[in-house]
């Protein structure tokens, strides 16, 4: 969802701006001029193909309809560095040129819909494929599950940055388990209409699908109905969901024993410290603040580490993909040596 | 029509990064103002051999000489300003948000500003007949609007030769005629690639015919069309009771 | 990720709002935006303000009520999310026609909604007084990289054309019997997802061969616009500072 002006407080709008603006110019200088140039177009292109593609309803069940976000699914087929540009220039036009979105929410925008989604489907992507082997149904499989985990991401992200610049009294912890829950469910929409859409492009085209590079069955057709992903996946959901509010239920001392055992909390000053921390409106009239350390916690470790990791890969993968694109095609050639 | 060669291609090979041998050594050459049809079934090799006369291909070997400049990697600008090629697709050539800064783009990427900038512009959009469409938005024009506009982006770079590839596809009878009028105007030399023989006809003056990747006739047009032989080799036809010598007695005066 | 509007919103006058210059209109509805965002949110007349700043350039653009409030719909959830907020916020409890509201919930559902609106206005009052080619030479002028703004630039060209392709190809399908219900009937939607996808980047590939064919060297020259004067700058800033003052003013009142 587009985040509205005045949604989060000063700071956090500030912070997600900040963080933003400076991943996408990180992003940007990694690639260098040459590949950048030719790759425009395709990238305005690839951004059209992403805004349409948001805009088709896709059914989910018994009629009602649900639309692809698409972050994950753009980094895995343009690769992650282009892919985040591409979200991002989506973003940025749909609050400017359509008003869908807050002017001064565009940093928060960005980073919930664009950066997380397209770097941590990317962490993730990769990680699963080195677990599977080189097959083309390995990478549909790995796009089912970033997809997945990147609609995740998104709405961690989406209440982490509630647990610091909340505008209303709403626990952190409710808003958490709605969003991360609610989303757990989309994600499998998500997760589904992605994977199924790199399995087209395979078919086809699989020099089209950054993330398929190593594969040795190119072009390998699934032919069995997707019903069985969809059900196994709504019920990982379900369970997620469901353990999640039990846990927050039952356990809460569990979870607190995570989190100092993670760090996050001094064991002595355990709760003392947690109210002082978290003394902002998101915690106001919440029992527990040790349940929101743990869940915030967990999640900022779960994004820095998926974001942050595909950040990482992001700007290693950079060289590989300069030395791959002046060996292609003749025009390719022609401008590897005018420079 | 004696006078220096716009174009002179000679013995281009070209084979695509996916093995497909699109030029088996190509011959060709254009003469300053002439007008030449380039026939073929698909998969001749015309429009490989069109992206190698504007520099977007590079031959294996074999060598192009434009306007006596040869064709290589240092050459490409050159090249490109003295060849416009107007792509089969409009849609892909007219990028730009406005008719205005589509026209624009070539001139400007040659160094144009300003005052001269404009005019120049102007002078494309008016020799096509579309001055009136200037603000306009691409992808809100007819097909054979886009098709002026597209040739007016080409010639306000003021080149020697214009490149057509199948300028008439997807225009109605009476956008065939406008264009048909423009071309017939403008003192550049053209080589049209087309699958309309009536237009071939009536527009040009000579006749390259490929198949499989090299030439495999040239001569007027009128006799090209009237070799039946010809025609049936290379998948061409003609219309329902189209007679070429009738045609070509019935062309329009020319300048 | 929800449906928004596929339509620009550039309404086509000749107010003085539509004659500025770009980067100073995008400025200067940021600059607004960002006081209107700090407002605290019991600072009602400050609010009351801000509406009517917006209200009159929304007027004085000539954008008609019955659009704006169209466009604003994009909002619609984020209003939905607010009138939830009384209901499940902590903290005092306030008694509204019988039923048990938190105190602070209130006043922060009527933030969200409140800045969501405005904002929307404003975002509303840009987009309907500037062309999206200008639009983005004004992002340019604010020092946003040209990368981003020129494919910002092809993106806002093809939409319509990969929209319509979509529209063709749903049309197509549909023309089959196509009609999905559930999540696992959307196999053939994907395949034309991935379709889609790729005469994408094959006409991205052909518009770049374009682009070289008329001498392109990777950088789109600046064709001369007008640029912006002192007085454009002090008008465009009018709205944020009228609305700064009505800040103060509340803040030292």
């Amino acid at each position: 969802m587009h985040v509205p002006d005045g949604f989060l407080n000063v700071g956090t709008s500030l912070a997600t701006g900040a963080a933003s603006a400076g991943t996408v110019a990180v992003a940007l200088r990694q690639t260098s001029a040459r590949v950048r140039d030719a790759q425009v177009p395709l990238a305005g292109l690839a951004a059209a193909f992403v805004f349409a593609a948001q805009m088709v309803n896709f059914p989910v069940a018994a009629g009602t309809t649900g639309h692809l976000l698409g972050g994950a699914l753009v980094a895995i087929l343009l690769g992650p560095s282009l892919g985040l540009v591409v979200v991002t220039v989506v973003v940025v036009v749909q609050a400017l040129v359509f008003a869908d979105g807050g002017l001064t929410a565009i940093g928060t925008n960005v980073l919930n819909m664009a950066i997380v989604t397209s770097l941590g489907g990317w962490a993730v992507f990769r990680f699963v494929r080195r677990l599977l082997p080189a097959t083309a149904r390995a990478v549909v499989v790995a796009t089912w599950i970033a997809a997945f985990a990147s609609v995740l991401l998104s709405s961690m992200a989406f209440s982490l940055e509630w647990l610091f610049g909340a505008t209303a009294p709403v626990a952190f912890d409710t808003v958490f388990v709605a969003m991360v829950g609610v989303h757990a469910l989309i994600g499998v929409a998500e997760a589904v209409i992605s994977a199924l859409t790199v399995q087209a492009v395979l078919a086809v085209r699989p020099d089209l699908v950054h993330g398929a590079d190593g594969v040795r069955h190119p072009g390998a057709r699934g032919r069995r109905s997707p019903r069985p992903l969809v059900i196994g996946g709504l019920a990982i959901a379900m369970l997620l969901a469901a353990g999640l509010a039990q846990v927050a239920a039952d356990a809460p001392d569990g979870l607190e024993r995570v989190a100092i055992d993670l760090g996050f909390a001094d064991a002595a000053e355990g709760h003392a410290l947690g109210s002082s921390v978290f003394a902002s409106y998101a915690t106001a009239g919440v029992d527990d603040p040790g349940l929101s350390l743990a869940l915030a916690g967990i999640s900022g470790t779960a994004l820095t580490m998926a974001v942050g990791g595909g950040l990482v890969l992001a700007l290693r993968g950079r060289r590989r993909d300069e030395v791959a694109t002046a060996t292609q095609g003749p025009i390719d050639v022609i401008e590897s040596r005018v420079g | 029509m004696n006078g220096p060669l716009a174009i002179e291609a000679s013995g281009l090979v070209f084979r695509y990064p996916d093995g497909h041998r699109a030029l088996t050594g190509v011959d060709l050459a254009i003469r300053a103002g002439e007008r030449v049809a380039l026939l073929g079934p698909n998969g001749a090799g015309k429009t490989t051999l069109a992206r190698h006369l504007n520099g977007l291909l590079l031959p294996e070997s074999g060598s192009v000489l434009v306007g006596g400049v040869p064709l290589g990697p240092a050459t490409l600008g050159e090249v490109r300003r003295r060849v416009g090629l107007v792509f089969q697709e409009t849609e892909d050539q007219l990028f730009m948000p406005t008719v205005v800064e589509d026209v624009a783009f070539g001139p400007a990427n040659l160094g144009l500003r300003g005052a001269e900038l404009e005019a120049r512009v102007l002078a494309a959009l008016t020799s096509v007949g579309a001055a009136d469409l200037a603000a306009r938005a691409p992808h809100h024009l007819s097909g054979g609007e886009r098709r002026r506009i597209a040739l007016a982006t080409v010639l306000a770079m003021q080149p020697d030769v214009l490149v057509l590839d199948e300028p008439t596809s997807n225009l109605d009878p009476a956008g065939r005629r406008e264009l048909a009028t423009v071309l017939l105007g403008l003192d550049v030399a053209q080589l049209v690639i087309t699958h309309d023989l009536p237009f071939a006809l009536e527009l040009c003056d000579r006749a390259v015919v490929m198949a499989d990747g090299a030439v495999v006739a040239t001569g007027r047009v009128v006799d090209v069309l009237s070799d039946a032989d010809l025609l049936a080799r290379t998948r061409l036809e003609l219309p329902l009771g189209f007679d070429p010598a009738v045609g070509f007695a019935r062309r329009p005066v020319r300048h | 990720m929800g449906a928004g509007h596929s339509h620009t919103l550039y309404v086509h006058e000749h107010t003085r709002l539509h004659h500025l210059v770009p980067e100073v209109k995008i400025a200067g509805a940021l600059g607004f935006a960002v006081v209107m965002a700090v407002t605290p949110r019991t600072a009602l007349p400050v609010a009351a303000v801000e509406l009517a700043i917006v209200a009159s350039l929304a007027r004085s653009a000539r954008l008609r009520p019955r659009f704006v409030l169209s466009r604003l719909s994009v909002i619609v959830p984020f209003l939905l999310m607010a009138m939830l907020v009384p209901f499940v916020a902590g903290g005092a409890q306030v008694d509204v026609a019988g039923v048990s509201l938190s105190r602070e919930g209130l006043w922060g559902a009527w933030n969200i909604a409140s800045k969501a609106t405005l904002g929307g206005l404003t975002s509303i009052v840009l987009a309907g007084t500037t062309e999206v080619p200008d639009l983005l030479r004004g992002l340019e002028r604010l020092r946003v990289p040209a990368v981003l703004t020129t494919i910002a630039m092809f993106m806002v060209r093809y939409l319509e054309v990969v929209g319509g392709e979509v529209g063709r190809t749903r049309t197509a399908m549909t023309a089959r019997g196509y009609d999905p219900r559930w999540l696992w009937q959307v196999r053939p939607l994907a395949a034309a997802s991935g379709a889609l996808f790729i005469r994408s980047y094959e006409r991205g590939e052909r518009v770049h061969q374009a682009m070289l064919s008329r001498g392109w060297d990777g950088r789109l020259p600046d064709l001369g616009h007008p640029t912006a004067t002192t007085a454009q700058w002090r008008l465009a800033s009018l709205p944020a500072l009228t609305a700064l003052l009505a800040l103060l003013t509340w803040r030292l009142a």
